[in-house]
């Protein structure tokens, strides 16, 4: 009712400062639907890619992967989740236990939420006029860039509640990855902001209506999906929880379903990122076809994106943690940076 | 080999420098690249790295599926021991005469003998093995039993699927050793 309220205010006032732009929102009823429809379709995809990156790993490495669990191995999720679930959650006499409990529930809160700016169809698409996504925040970026950094409190609160030295190693580690990656992946996506002249993904994919922004901006893209890759903290950037020299890093001590919910909460963090740099880079729901396969097209860029993550994976060795500085401070940094100021040059250069 | 490496140590081209140790040697590098040069390698690099991989999904995958799939042997394969009969008369080849369980490294053979009797012909010699146990628990498949028998009455099989709940499983008597396994491994075919 508020963001009816505020809808129609908003819509009154076209140059009022309402923070979040709940003009394109629709009704309370919508907006409950939506929610739903994205957080429980985003969670079917996840046991797929989890399923997906295992037998496609298999496959990299010229094996099978999973096959015996349901047919072409794809119960093999459920099978994990089970066992999970029935395992005990322990927690080392060193622990802080409360904190062990709430730091996969922040892991996994933030992924999640990030998940309620990613548009998948055009406004109006289906009837109406609020966008296909969770929430169309008028500050879309900066949204992503605070939740991308509150879910590293994830990963360090973990890391140094468990007690363990191995953890607080991981957990170090995360913190410095985020601060390393957290500037580029900003400045990565001020090109687009500016090339868009807008900081909400919605514009942001109507303004590639022409040209998708990976072939202008074909650096920022490159960093992105780079700084993508750390901060999510998926291979070659895995420092965090570093399986061949930190045990498992920072969720070392974690058990059950506790450590089943920092599992989740990586991979619906690399559905986010592939999400995002959709929106951002791959024109989000534009595509062949009428306006209501947008969904449609959205997924197949994400799962794409998705692909590349594990690809990824299977090629490239873990970078040593001073490769991981270099990279991020003298070659990513600078990069983006140079990106900025030549986007900036030709936003002013050529109108419109 | 001192006098190879002072004379290289005394190489005109490294005379400048400070003459080295003799049992030290001088490391040469390539010229390092320049920043910009090295990303781009290491992008290439990466390229390249990611071809490879993409690569190896259009193969075949190497797995063999095991219980369903069995990795074929080669006839010399020394597996499962077999023990032999006749197949004319169906008399035991083995007279009992305990040279193999004298060959055997790991002692895992048991050979208890009888005499045979006309009414009781066992097998073709004077004796006959009453007890003929292998513990395979124990065998090293070396293959000296074989080798030590003057009949060929017990040669090594090609089964290798022995595994068994409890030990006592694993000693084999005469009459398992005599029967044909139920199992047969499949045999390599020729130049495979």
């Amino acid at each position: 009712m508020i963001g009816a309220a505020l809808g129609s205010a908003a819509g009154a006032a076209p140059l009022s400062l309402v923070p979040l732009a709940l003009s394109e929102t629709g009704p309370i009823w919508v907006q409950l639907v939506k929610a739903v429809v994205i957080f429980v379709a985003i969670l079917q995809i996840v046991p797929v890619v989890l399923w997906a990156e295992r037998r496609l790993l298999g496959r990299f490495q010229g094996r099978l992967g999973p096959n015996r669990v349901g047919p072409a191995g794809l119960l093999q999720p459920l099978a994990d989740v089970l066992k999970l679930v029935s395992k005990e959650a322990s927690t080392p006499a060193t622990a802080v236990p409360w904190m062990m409990a709430i730091a996969p529930v922040i892991s996994i809160a933030t992924a999640v939420l990030t998940l309620a700016i990613i548009p998948f169809g055009a406004p109006g698409a289906y009837g109406g006029e609020f966008a296909l996504a969770g929430i169309d925040v008028s500050i879309g970026l900066l949204y992503f860039f605070a939740f991308g950094s509150i879910s590293f409190y994830g990963l360090m609160l973990g890391g140094w509640a468990s007690g363990s030295k191995y953890s607080f190693l991981g957990s170090m580690r995360a913190a410095a990855q985020l601060v390393s990656y957290e500037v580029a992946i900003g400045l990565s996506l001020l090109g687009v902001a500016m090339a868009a002249g807008s900081l909400s993904l919605v514009e942001i994919v109507e303004a590639q209506s022409g040209i998708w922004f990976v072939i202008p901006q074909f650096v920022g893209f490159l960093i992105f999906m780079v700084a993508g890759f750390a901060e999510s903290s998926r291979p070659p950037f895995d420092l965090p929880e570093a399986d061949a020299e930190l045990v498992s890093g920072y969720n070392t001590e974690f058990g059950g379903m506790r450590f089943g919910s920092f599992f989740m909460a990586e991979y619906i963090e690399v559905l986010v990122i592939s999400g995002v740099a959709t929106a951002i880079f791959l024109g989000g729901w534009h595509g062949p076809g009428p306006e209501f396969l947008g969904p449609m097209w959205v997924l197949i860029k994400m799962l794409a994106l998705v692909f590349l993550f594990i690809w990824v994976r299977a090629t490239l060795p873990r970078l040593r943690y001073d490769q991981l500085m270099t990279l991020g401070w003298k070659i990513l940094l600078p990069l983006a940076t140079l990106n900025v100021l030549v986007t900036a040059i030709l936003v002013v250069v050529i109108p419109g | 080999m001192s006098d190879t490496l002072s004379s290289k140590s005394s190489n005109p081209a490294e005379a400048s420098a400070t003459r080295l140790p003799d049992d030290v040697i001088a490391v040469q590098r390539a010229p390092s690249p320049s920043r910009t040069g090295a990303a781009y390698r290491t992008f290439g690099a990466t390229l390249k790295g990611l071809r490879t991989t993409l690569a190896r999904t259009l193969e075949k995958p190497t797995t063999i599926q095991y219980p369903e799939e069995k990795t074929p042997v080669y006839p010399r394969f020394r597996g499962r021991h077999k023990l032999h009969r006749f197949e004319d008369s169906g008399l035991e080849k083995c007279v009992g005469c305990s040279l193999c369980a004298a060959a055997c490294p790991a002692e895992c053979i048991r050979v208890v003998a009888a005499e045979n009797t006309p009414e009781h012909q066992v097998s073709a010699g004077e004796r006959y093995a009453a007890v003929y146990e292998i513990n395979l628990s124990r065998c090293i498949f070396c293959g000296y039993c074989e080798v030590a028998c003057p009949f060929d009455a017990i040669t090594m099989g090609n089964d290798y699927e022995l595994s068994d709940y409890t030990r006592s499983d694993l000693i084999f008597t005469k009459e398992m050793l005599l029967a044909d396994p139920i199992e047969r491994a499949p045999l390599r075919r020729e130049g495979e």
